[in-house]
């Protein structure tokens, strides 16, 4: 039979039922092969739901460091009855299965071009362990035993996993040892070790990092000096506000009181947490919600608020699919649209568009400083697959000599020497006011706060006049954002290109392999990741300067696409949209495959021209 | 409404307060509510109040919805910053502001179609968690800026100007505050400003979430026989069960009373609220039995105004959070900046 044979570039997925114990026995698989100096990428597949339904976790294992969905699963650890088919049909031919062989299973359970690897995992675990929680969670780590055995896993490198993980548990790390040696020694005794799919010790991973973009971005919202957190539970977000509070627990204590430098509310809706947030911006403090679709559709109204009466306040946005329960635990990039015109009335956002955990970070205390700059609601669009998958990324960094920006605040001494105060008034013809915190002077400063009713000085005014003039330097201000907004980033193709490509946020890594697998084919294609809105000219350039532009994006409407048309005036009829939307992240194979179409018939020489 | 502006002339005999300032100086711009209607009474109690407890008026923040109600704070407290938010959502953005700088103190303005109808859920947020403010619902049944639709608190069988009886129960915005947890909570009546100044300089000395219902009349559309919250209904059922003498520590106790006539509650700052009974056996500190005696009264068409109910010693939201001393928003890169040392500990231990 064929046989898949790759060294350190596979994919394996295991499929489990959720709440079965499997998430960390699955990660410490991959983190083993990480700790081989192999980067890894692994991606949670999972229900809406807490235990019983189906759960999925694939780790791709590639020494070039691609870490975008391969798409193709090369071994499937099919530990789920329930979707026994389903995962079988998804390995690729010559594929490995690896099953619980404690029952038998009629032939026409398996596939003729799949290599199968039984190891009785329930009969192994039932003879060891007389717990049932035992004995269910100890299979996890059974098979990863066997597993390394099977694909030269240094056994070492799990153990030392152990140990860091049950540190001064010793009877939790025995234990653990003891079944990863099961495992193992089960393999080597029974079955022909190694398998086609194997890890070699690589140096390939060098200083990066292993983490999640929820982690990262709640920790750049610290470093930011992020001080009020007001958030509704909703996935894919809730971990973030979760590590928020975690790091703030660790880093935002008073050492010498116990008191604490932060405050979060878990509100009661996402109206109250953005107004909440609202609420500490206006007074001085810097403050953010992070939520998903559904929170943003709820926030609308006060959005416009906070847009028009000029108050700084960061909004994350963890992308999933659509409204109600399921989809939403898969991700998308299909909320651009409804945040860069979020609420009634003319408005128009900032946004960010991180590509890893590393820019989420970046990012994350970023938008403090542009809220505050720009006194407007700044939008932090991250996804489902960065935001709660743990990826290999650069080291975060940080300048201590970066200080925070606060943006135009009248200080009490400038209103003491009787410097002229309007709250709306651009003294500077960058379309940004001053403003003034609550409590800075007795008797100059104090102003009212509204929506749009209001003149240059903040005094109530339904006049069309200053209306027009209000919502022309909002205009204004907004055009300053474009030079505060991180640099789009162009990645040149190698020889000279017909094709341009635009991208951006989760598509990064897919992106990426998918231009190297482009040009071995001799497609080459110049790429512009863009990381901000408002659009800076960088983009209207680079796409001028090209016959036709892919723009690909993970939602059918083409959100970005519409954007750049709307308000980067480009030309719309160049622009070809490569669009994945089916709830899984985009893959390299779907990148190359559209743009490989869309290129030849861009390059089809017509068999006969019309009128010859 | 009135168009005449106000002189910004002070005669120089107006008596000042100890940090300087003239009643006037809590003033706001000239009101453009109805001739007569109860909301600038109540804007009048609240500029008497801050001026009489000696507050700076900056030192203020006010904050509001949307409607008639909340229009208000644009005519009290000139030299405070004000802010008028979205359709019941004043006490989310109160709850905000109060956690970025507990210095403050934080006077929110509402309505009853802001406050019972659309924030219904907001204001019960705010309460169960006990921010520290001044929360007053003016409360007169009716949506006047929309021309007079029956709010949430009108009375089952009241009558609307236009003769049609309402069929919904009222909302008990009272009962409501009681059940979640809020630490002083009073009644009162636009019309009667001796028992509503005291009431809302207790409510500035809480430590905690304070709510003051606030029957408002409204003359426009709900002043007519068959209402339930117009100045004739409410004159006529008013059944005050204390009046309050407002006290501070400092001050020696002068008044005459007879015994068992009074409750004196010390407040968390010291100071003391001493309250004159009119209701006997009517004790503001035992919630349950404030509840069960305005199910009663309720039940017998009377509307009991006063302090209702007092927790002196209450923790606000601040307590709960454990928050430094030091406003949030005040604090800087030195204290909320964990640097580049830290940085690498955390990228070591994620390798």
């Amino acid at each position: 039979m064929k046989r898949i044979d790759a060294i350190n570039d596979f994919v394996v997925m295991f499929a489990n039922v959720n709440g079965s114990g499997s998430a960390s026995a699955n990660e410490l698989f991959a983190r083993s092969i990480l700790r081989m100096g192999v980067p890894v990428s692994p991606r949670n597949i999972f229900p809406s739901n807490i235990q019983g339904l189906p759960t999925w976790y694939e780790v791709r294992v590639n020494e070039n460091g691609y870490q975008g969905r391969r798409g193709g699963v090369d071994l499937v650890v099919a530990m789920n009855p329930q979707t026994w088919a389903q995962d079988l049909k998804e390995i690729e031919s010559g594929g490995y299965l690896f099953y619980d062989n404690s029952k038998p299973l009629p032939k026409s359970k398996f596939r003729d071009d799949v290599n199968v690897i039984g190891v009785p995992l329930t009969e192994i675990c039932n003879a060891t362990y007389s717990d049932p929680r035992q004995r269910q969670l100890f299979k996890n780590i059974i098979y990863v035993g066997a597993l390394s055995a099977l694909m030269e896993i240094e056994p070492g490198e799990i153990e030392k996993l152990f140990s860091e993980q049950y540190k001064g548990k010793e009877a939790l790390l025995q234990s653990n040892v003891k079944a990863l040696r099961l495992g193992r020694e089960y393999a080597q005794q029974h079955l022909a070790c190694p398998i086609g799919l194997r890890v070699k010790r690589a140096n390939n991973v060098g200083s990066k990092i292993f983490v999640d973009g929820n982690t990262a971005a709640a920790l750049g919202a610290v470093y930011g000096g992020a001080t009020v957190c007001a958030w509704y539970p909703i996935t894919p977000s809730s971990s973030l506000a979760e590590a928020f509070i975690k790091h703030c627990q660790k880093y935002r204590v008073d050492p010498a009181t116990g008191r604490n430098r932060y405050a979060v509310i878990q509100s009661e809706d996402e109206l109250a947490s953005i107004g909440i947030a609202i609420g500490a911006g206006w007074n001085g403090a810097r403050a953010f919600t992070c939520t998903a679709g559904p929170g943003i559709s709820l926030m609308q109204e006060f959005i416009g608020l906070a847009y028009f009466a000029e108050i700084p306040v960061v909004l994350i946005d963890v992308q999933r699919g659509g409204p109600s329960t399921g989809m939403p635990t898969r991700t998308q990039q299909s909320d651009l649209l409804s945040c860069a015109y979020a609420s009634h009335g003319d408005t128009r956002h900032v946004m960010l568009f991180p590509e890893d955990p590393t820019e989420c970070f970046e990012f994350s205390a970023q938008a403090f400083d542009l809220a505050e700059r720009l006194q407007t609601p700044v939008f932090l669009m991250t996804d489902l697959d960065i935001g709660m998958n743990t990826r290999l990324t650069d080291p975060f960094q940080w300048s201590d000599t970066r200080a925070f920006d606060r943006g135009k605040v009248m200080t009490h001494e400038e209103l003491e020497a009787g410097k002229e105060f309007g709250r709306y008034l651009d003294v500077d013809g960058d379309g940004i006011p001053y403003r003034t915190y609550p409590g800075t002077h007795p008797t100059r400063g104090a102003y009212f706060t509204r929506g749009t009713t209001k003149d240059r000085y903040a005094r109530y005014s339904e006049a069309g006049p200053d209306y027009v003039d209000n919502m022309q330097r909002l205009v204004r201000k907004f055009e300053t954002a474009k030079q505060l907004m991180p640099k789009p980033l162009l990645r040149p193709a190698a020889k000279p290109a017909r094709f341009g490509a635009i991208y951006y946020g989760s598509t990064s890594p897919a992106m990426h392999e998918a231009l190297d697998v482009l040009a071995l084919r001799g497609i080459h294609v110049n790429a512009l990741r863009v990381r901000g809105f408002p659009f800076q000219d960088e983009i209207a350039d680079f796409v001028a300067a090209h016959p036709w532009v892919f723009v690909v994006e993970q939602n059918r409407d083409a959100q970005l696409k519409t954007l750049l048309v709307n308000e980067a005036k480009v030309n719309a009829s160049r622009l070809l949209s490569v669009l994945h939307y089916d709830g899984t992240p985009i893959t390299a194979r779907f990148i190359v495959e559209q743009i490989s179409q869309h290129a030849a018939a861009r390059t089809v020489v017509p068999l006969k021209r019309v009128g010859a | 409404m009135t168009y005449i502006a106000k002189p910004k002339l002070h005669h120089p005999t107006l008596a000042r307060n100890s940090v300087g300032y003239t009643r006037r100086d809590y003033e706001g711009t000239v009101s453009t509510l109805c001739a007569g209607c109860g909301h600038d009474s109540i804007s009048a109690a609240i500029v008497q109040a801050c001026w009489e407890l000696d507050i700076e008026p900056h030192r203020v923040a006010k904050l509001s919805g949307i409607g008639c109600s909340s229009k208000t704070p644009t005519y009290f407290l000139g030299n405070s910053h004000g802010f008028n938010s979205v359709h019941g959502r004043m006490p989310s953005v109160l709850t905000g502001a109060n956690l970025a700088n507990r210095d403050l103190l934080y006077l929110g303005v509402s309505g009853d179609g802001d406050t019972a109808s659309i924030g219904l859920g907001q204001f019960a947020h705010s309460v169960r968690r006990g921010v520290n403010m001044v929360y007053i619902v003016e409360n007169n049944g009716v949506y006047g800026l929309t021309k007079g639709q029956f709010s949430a608190t009108a009375d089952k069988g009241s009558k609307s100007k236009r003769g049609v009886a309402n069929t919904d129960e009222p909302l008990d915005m009272i009962g409501m505050a009681l059940l979640l947890g809020a630490s002083f909570v009073a009644r009162s009546f636009s019309g009667d400003k001796q028992q509503l100044v005291p009431l809302v300089k207790a409510a500035i000395q809480h430590r905690g979430a304070a709510f003051i219902d606030v029957i408002s009349p409204c003359v426009a559309f709900n002043n007519h026989p068959g209402s339930t919250k117009s100045y004739d209904y409410v004159r006529e059922h008013n059944e005050s069960v204390n009046r309050l003498d407002f006290m501070e520590a400092r001050e020696e106790i002068t008044a005459d009373y007879a015994a068992g006539a009074v409750i004196d509650v010390a407040q968390h700052d010291g100071s003391v609220i001493r309250l004159r009974k009119l209701a006997p056996d009517y004790d503001p500190t035992d919630r349950i039995k404030v509840m069960n005696y305005l199910q009663e009264r309720a039940a017998a068409g009377e509307v009991v105004t006063g302090l209702l109910y007092v927790q002196p010693d209450a923790a606000d939201l601040h307590q709960h959070l454990n928050t430094v001393e030091s406003p949030l928003g005040q604090l800087t890169e030195r204290e909320l900046c964990p640097g580049s040392v830290a940085l690498e500990r955390i990228n070591a231990a994620l390798r």
